[in-house]
């Protein structure tokens, strides 16, 4: 059992995600960062998609109230038990009583707690995401307040894990050569042109060539940028259709908007283009008043990206399973 | 007033749809969307029915997505050539055969008029139509379940008489109960959230049609037929 002792508003308990019931209406939510809540997973020895905290806004406590293992990952900044300073993405043991504490990141957006067992909150449709547009999944269908106790799972893979922990080089730095990092502070994001990309015409290249800016009035469901407006030579009726997260939409006023995680299942705007999935968790990480440009991609370029950290992903969790083996067998 | 099916046959006689092409488009590396050529009507829409049953077979297919005419498909991976994908889902509806959804009859009974019918006076002026015209026409009418989205359950029902259509508003409403009977375009349906709405509300139902904990969450399902029973009116 763990116990919220300060949280903001908007922090919730999230997985990989309920795809599979945009066809009822139902989002497909989960985390904003869902390569480190993967790689969290694989650290404490949980199943990939078991249920942690996504923490987006700052200063977070729990207190622990049974001996527990967890990991840090998604932010940079290093987070607090008690008043030890731990390293991010790395396990760690708490005891009962212990405090854990995240501070406000250095420059990225969302942290999680991933705990060794999962989060035990009922699953519903194949997830334990929170949908908070319907209320229900996670905790109880809304975000974490102060006070809320929350179970934790006994289902992982049992195995020993050193006292020192073990950590990961992060996705970021492991894979710098196929996630280009920022430029003077601008973030490139891979997209590729979207069924109503002509309607813009000269607006369409108006729309790769600046440098956008992510406005306040974004959240899980959608990031609005603020930049020129790109405007649609022509004004068209658009069915509704379905759409999926990383979809950029130009409703009339020309900024466009970017669905994320918790995105409506249909929409109706113009599509001038799609972000390649494998990008969304950097964006899931980009802040608020950040800045990004777009970058035409491919499918080719996107499955390349999505190889590189699918062979990632396999390898930190054949590493760590080497380590807890070979801890296993000296025991 | 219950409005017998044999009034209604003549609107549901079904022609063949005109097979002109589709259109398909990306989003993002691993959605497709094909959007149907012609009117937004029945005929249209059975070939996406089919489309979708078809398509949902395929072995790289993570999920589908059947829209307003027109079909979003999500594939288990990037593919390496999306032409090829592009060319399969154009050649699937091609080959769609129309096919009539058996469906279920839901009956919605609904509250028609009152504190939640906050649209009904901008549809009469619309409309130019009394509200107890625009409260019968709209009940009179069968309405067939072409999708579900937008929110958990949210059924667009197609089948609302043309004397009734009315756009969505320019500035939504910033809190419509859910439960709100509303009209939006040439469409109508049951509020399943509370919160922003552009849609115009003339009625309410209380009816629950979505359980999350259900092995069936969502009550209505593409196909389906509903029909809006006048609880109470209101006026």
């Amino acid at each position: 059992m763990i116990e919220i002792i300060e949280t903001g508003p908007f922090n919730t308990v999230q997985d990989l995600g309920r795809p599979g019931y945009r066809d009822i209406g139902v989002s497909a939510s989960g985390a904003m960062d869902p390569l480190a809540v993967r790689i969290g997973n694989i650290l404490v020895g949980n199943d990939d998609g078991a249920a942690a905290i996504e923490v987006q806004t700052f200063p977070f406590k729990l207190r622990f109230e049974a001996r527990a293992v967890f990991a840090v990952t998604g932010a940079d900044g290093h987070p607090m038990l008690d008043a030890r300073e731990l390293l991010p993405w790395c396990t760690h043991f708490a005891e009962a009583g212990q405090i854990l504490e995240l501070r406000q990141p250095l420059t990225r957006a969302r942290a999680y707690v991933v705990l060794g067992g999962g989060l035990d909150v009922p699953v519903l449709m194949g997830s334990r995401s929170t949908a908070l547009r319907g209320g229900f999944g996670g905790n109880g269908g809304r975000p974490l307040i102060n006070g809320d106790r929350i179970e934790i799972g006994t289902h992982s893979d049992g195995l020993p894990l050193p006292a020192s922990g073990i950590a990961v080089v992060e996705p970021a730095v492991a894979l710098d050569d196929v996630f280009p990092a920022p430029i003077d502070g601008v973030l490139p994001i891979r997209a590729i042109a979207g069924g109503e990309h002509e309607l813009f015409a000269s607006d369409g290249e108006a729309f790769w060539n600046q440098t956008w800016r992510i406005s306040s009035r974004s959240d899980r469901t959608g990031y609005r940028l603020s930049g020129e407006p790109i405007k649609p030579t022509a004004t068209i009726e658009m069915r509704s259709h379905g759409v999926v997260p990383g979809v950029i939409q130009v409703p009339p006023g020309g900024e466009p908007i970017i669905q994320m995680s918790d995105a409506n299942t249909a929409g109706g705007y113009p599509k001038i283009a799609g972000i390649i999935e494998c990008d969304l968790w950097r964006l899931g990480q980009a802040r608020i008043g950040s800045r990004l440009r777009f970058i035409r991609s491919t499918h080719a370029e996107a499955r390349a990206v999505e190889q590189a950290a699918a062979r990632y992903i396999e390898d930190v969790r054949q590493t760590s399973q080497m380590i807890k083996r070979a801890l296993k067998a000296m025991a | 007033m219950i409005v017998t099916s044999n009034i209604l046959a003549p609107l549901r006689e079904i022609v063949p749809a005109t097979k002109g092409r589709a259109r398909v488009s990306f989003i993002g590396a691993r959605a497709f969307l094909l959007e149907a050529p012609g009117d937004f009507d029945l005929p249209a829409q059975r070939r996406i029915w089919a489309l979708s049953q078809t398509v949902r077979h395929w072995v790289d297919i993570a999920e589908v997505i059947p829209g307003m005419t027109n079909f979003l498909a999500i594939l288990k991976e990037t593919p390496e050539d999306p032409e090829i994908v592009v060319r399969r889902l154009v050649e699937a509806w091609n080959n769609a055969e129309s096919i009539d959804l058996a469906g279920k009859t839901i009956e919605i009974p609904v509250h028609y008029g009152g504190e939640y019918a906050i649209d009904l006076p901008a549809i009469c002026e619309f409309s130019g139509l009394s509200d107890r015209e625009v409260v019968r026409i709209h009940h009179e009418a069968t309405y067939r379940v072409f999708a579900l989205g937008s929110a958990p359950g949210f059924g667009y029902l197609h089948g609302l008489d043309p004397r009734i259509y009315m756009p969505r508003k320019t500035v939504p409403s910033l809190r419509m109960e859910k439960g709100c009977v509303t009209i939006g375009g040439m469409q109508t349906g049951v509020a399943m959230l509370t919160g922003p709405n552009g849609w115009n509300s003339l009625g309410y139902a209380e009816l629950q049609m979505f359980d999350p904990t259900s092995p069936t969450p969502a009550l209505m399902a593409p196909g389906d037929t509903v029909r809006f029973v006048p609880a109470r009116i209101e006026l």
